[in-house]
């Protein structure tokens, strides 16, 4: 053959900006200025907390508990806010997947009558839009109401409300919309002919959504959790509302006392050391601030890991 | 036959079950809808009595924020009739100014940078650009809340605002550095992201032949992109908007923490000082306003404010979905 | 016989009988693809408008377009023709350069428009001149009448009133056969006409930015018989006015309506020569197996 090699490109006029209207060549400018606007400004924040997480942590934070006092010496180090993290955003998700998991398996495969798929999918989209405050508040009324006393404390017959039970059920609601929509989404990328091809072998729709759809999802699906997971970590109003932000984890008596009692998280933790919160301990805010940010850090690599391993076993489009 | 009933059997046990399945998952589909149906009665119901008492004078402004939330707290242990006088104008407004310049400044960078990484930015740049603007959707408002106390507010108090400026508006409000351009800053790069991958999703998935067709007629690539791909990709942008905006509306924490907590309406007579005043949003007051639920008439006012909230994140998705309908007539999908 | 024998290649007697291939001879009572006959008498007028001078194209390693060369002429319909993946595509591609739209894409040779290389050209307004209508219909999700002044509205230096655009959009509507059908509602959603109208709707989208040249990609691939008819007569109608160059893979297609044809095979041009003769009487034997149906 003539042209055995690759044919070496030549130079020729490319639809370069330079030819374009000096209002276009303004807007690709723009672009790339924010762009990099974007990137300096990122890159610098996470920058700025590592340095001065790393400067201000203290390995002894993390096996001590925090504890009133005067200096940055005696108030101890943030091991209840650390647990208060990881036990709200565990019980949080708790509620939040399975149910996150029926709603969008159910708007998917079933969504039937049409309309109550219409509400839900309205409702679900109004829940990303609501205030994480307004669930909070919602989490006072419910749980100081007599009925639900036995997921908090009582004391002279006032319930208290406050309890890792109640922060965790409004945390749930934060996390919901992000589980329903990313298992739909990874439910509704199956081509039909999967499913087709699971009932032909007489799979009932049930038995093809459990075996064979979901496990297909499963990138989505743990995107989902993934980012509802992150949204989790990252509240506050909610726990300084209905987990009482308190100091210390401090159990009920009795059953389970440990979920009915209250205590605080990291951002709680970070928003009272903030020169505007009670305490006003800055370095203890960075050191605390740092180890969220690790936190949410880590979350994103595992969560980029999850989905560019599961693109590789997709459907072709 | 023995075995032909035993296969019989299997097969309705199997129906059965999937039918099970579908009434389960539909109960728990019509369990959520009730509890959110009856979060949103309580939460009105708990506010009514303050808009029953105030009327609409509930959107007034008063002559001192805080003072009047001080006589309805008290009102409660001092057994006397507990006192409803509620004027909410600073902080409603302290929500609009603070929410419309986040959103304006969000929503056109949002727009560009989307536009830049879907189809002009080199590859080296869009793969560093897009986990870190993933990174920063994810990262808790309370660590930009703590960045913005500890730098972005100092500095503002520092370098930005002037001894003139101070002394023009020192009989009305001192000016410190935690102020409206301070919210709105972190504002703006809190909610940016959140449109960014909304966007993005929706630009790639526009249709390659339609930006041909504009190519193969000789338009430039700027002008195919604005025209036919961001044109067609209306439906996201509206929604990452929606988004965005309820984001934006509902932030507390960190609007509590960086706009300095004063009941008071920045005012756009002052000038550029305006953008230094300090402000108290809807959500920041609520947070700040929540140890004092114990108060009866206190509560039903912070549920007022929160219903205020309800209804704005409601009639967002609903204006959400009324800006999409024109767009669905000529064909682009929502 | 061993596997490991190459596979059977269908070869022609190369001397003595003659190959056993039915060749049409366009009396249209030939076997199969011929018998519409040939639509047109040929044309009187033919300027050459673009050359292409040994032009290769290859996509990575992958070569999809070998050393071809053709000329192309106002006033004639050329038509390029061959099995699928042969590259008659990235040739009509690379003719207004949206070959460079793939990053992988690399271009050896020359192309010129009136006797410039197209390479020197600002690709914005060479692809003004040399338009192109693709494959699928892809009007955009406008009304009718924005589809047809997008283009007009694009060149304008300052974006003209609606009323300006009205005379341009009916005359490049009119051009493209669709005046008639959509005169009484204009701001009528693209997207909700039929499959040829929309296609009719394209051509007359790069009618209205006034092309030399223009390219059509299987324009009629994804419609139904009379939609191809009434675009098959529309494009004979327009080769007096552009030079058209249309790839199909419909040889009924190409022998009703082109002037001059192209047949290639694996990227290489294999034979050229004006339509009757190339259906009538071959002179390549692949060229002869093609359009009898061996392959493709």
């Amino acid at each position: 053959m003539a042209v055995a090699q690759t044919p070496t490109a030549r130079r020729s006029a490319r639809d370069s900006s330079s030819s374009w209207r000096w209002t276009d060549r303004l807007g690709l400018a723009f672009a790339w200025f924010l762009g990099l606007l974007f990137l300096v400004v990122t890159v610098g924040i996470v920058i700025y907390l590592m340095v001065q997480g790393i400067r201000f942590v203290k390995p002894e934070y993390f096996v001590t508990s925090p504890s009133a006092g005067f200096s940055e010496s005696e108030t101890g180090g943030f091991l209840d806010p650390l647990i208060g993290t990881l036990q709200v955003t565990a019980m949080a998700m708790a509620i939040a997947f399975p149910v996150g998991l029926g709603v969008g398996v159910w708007l998917s495969e079933y969504g039937r009558p049409t309309w109550l798929a219409r509400l839900t999918e309205s409702t679900v989209e109004m829940l990303a839009g609501t205030p994480s405050i307004v669930f909070a508040l919602f989490g006072v009324l419910l749980f100081q109401s007599p009925v639900l006393a036995a997921f908090s404390q009582k004391n002279e017959g006032i319930v208290f409300g406050r309890s890792f039970f109640a922060a965790a059920a409004m945390l749930s609601l934060i996390a919901l919309p992000l589980v329903v929509a990313n298992v739909r989404e990874g439910l509704q990328a199956i081509p039909g002919h999967v499913r087709e091809a699971s009932y032909a072998v007489g799979k009932t729709k049930w038995a093809t959504t459990r075996r064979v759809l979901l496990p297909a999802a499963r990138p989505s699906v743990v995107t989902g959790a993934m980012l509802g997971v992150g949204r989790v970590v990252g509240d506050t109003a909610v726990i300084i509302l209905l987990l009482g932000a308190t100091l210390r984890i401090n159990p009920a008596e009795g059953f389970l006392g440990e979920a009915r009692g209250t205590g605080s998280t990291l951002t709680s933790f970070v928003f009272q050391n903030a020169p505007t919160g009670e305490a006003n301990q800055p370095e203890k805010a960075y050191a605390a601030a740092f180890v969220l940010l690790s936190l949410v850090l880590v979350l994103n690599v595992v969560m980029d890991f999850v989905v560019r391993r599961g693109r590789r076993l997709t459907w072709g489009s | 036959m023995a075995t032909e009933t035993h296969h019989l059997d299997a097969g309705q046990r199997a129906l059965r079950s999937d039918r099970r399945a579908e009434f389960l998952l539909g109960a728990l589909v019509v369990a959520v809808l009730l509890f959110v149906l009856f979060l949103i009665v309580f939460v009105f119901r708990e506010a009514w009595p303050s808009f029953r008492e105030n009327g609409l004078l509930w959107f007034a402004n008063p002559d001192d924020f805080d003072r009047q939330v001080e006589k309805i707290f008290m009102s409660a242990n001092l057994l006397q009739e507990p006192v409803y006088e509620f004027r909410a104008w600073p902080i409603i407004w302290s929500t609009i100014v603070i929410t419309t310049l986040a959103v304006s400044i969000s929503f056109v960078s949002a727009l560009f940078v989307s536009v830049f990484v879907v189809e002009f930015a080199p590859d080296w740049m869009r793969r560093i650009l897009e986990p870190i603007i993933r990174l920063l959707a994810s990262v808790p408002s309370v660590i930009l809340g703590l960045v913005g106390v500890l730098v972005l507010v100092p500095f503002i108090g520092n370098h930005i605002i002037s001894d003139d400026s101070r002394r023009e508006v020192s009989y009305i409000i001192s000016l410190s550095g935690y102020s409206v351009l301070a919210g709105v800053l972190i504002l703006s790069l809190m909610i940016a992201p959140l449109m960014i991958a909304v966007f993005v999703d929706g630009l790639r998935s526009v249709p390659r032949n339609w930006l041909e067709g504009a190519l193969g007629l000789g338009v430039n690539r700027w002008r195919t992109f604005w025209k036919i791909g961001v044109r067609t990709a209306r439906p996201a942008l509206i929604a990452g908007t929606v988004l965005a905006t309820a984001r934006a509306i509902g932030e507390s924490i960190m609007l509590a923490m960086v706009c300095g907590g004063v009941g008071f309406a920045p005012n756009p007579k002052d000038g550029l000082i305006f953008f230094v005043e300090p402000a108290k949003p809807i959500p920041a007051a609520i947070l700040q306003a929540s140890e004092e639920l114990t108060s009866p008439p206190m509560r039903d006012t912070i549920f007022a404010m929160a219903s205020l909230l309800l209804f704005s994140s409601l009639f967002l998705s609903f204006a959400g979905w009324v800006a999409k309908q024109p767009m669905k007539k000529y064909g682009v999908r929502a | 016989m061993g596997f490991l024998s190459p596979p059977p290649v269908r070869t022609l007697p190369l001397t003595g009988e003659e190959p056993k291939v039915v060749v049409p001879n366009g009396n249209g009572n030939g076997n199969g693809f011929v018998s519409a006959g040939r639509k047109v008498a040929p044309s009187s007028l033919a300027i050459d408008r673009m050359a292409v001078e040994d032009l290769s194209i290859a996509y990575g390693s992958k070569v999809a377009v070998d050393s071809v060369s053709l000329p192309i002429r106002q006033g004639e319909v050329l038509a390029l023709i061959g099995p699928s993946g042969c590259g008659k595509t990235t040739l009509l591609r690379s003719l207004n350069r949206l070959t460079e739209l793939t990053k992988t894409a690399s271009l050896k040779g020359r192309i010129t428009l009136d006797g410039d290389d197209i390479a020197g050209f600002e690709p914005t307004s060479l692809r003004r001149r040399v338009t192109m209508v693709f494959q699928q219909p892809n009007p955009f999700p406008m009304s009718v009448f924005d589809n047809v002044a997008f283009v007009l509205r694009e060149q304008a230096s300052r974006r003209p009133r609606k009323r300006d655009l009205k005379g341009q959009v009916e005359s490049a509507l009119r051009r493209a056969g669709l005046w008639e059908e959509v005169k009484g509602d204009l701001a009528h959603p693209a997207l909700r006409l039929s499959g040829g109208q929309q296609q009719r709707l394209c051509i007359a989208r790069a009618l209205a930015a006034n092309p030399e040249v223009l390219l059509l990609d299987e324009p009629c691939s994804a419609l139904d018989p009379q939609s191809t008819k009434v675009i098959e007569d529309l494009i004979v109608q327009l080769r007096e006015e552009v030079a058209v160059v249309i790839v199909t893979h419909n040889l009924q297609q190409a022998h009703r309506i082109a002037d001059y044809v192209a047949f290639m095979y694996l990227g290489e041009l294999v034979e050229y020569g004006p339509a009757e003769q190339l259906f009538g009487a071959p002179r390549q034997e692949r060229t002869r197996e093609y359009i009898s149906g061996a392959f493709g």
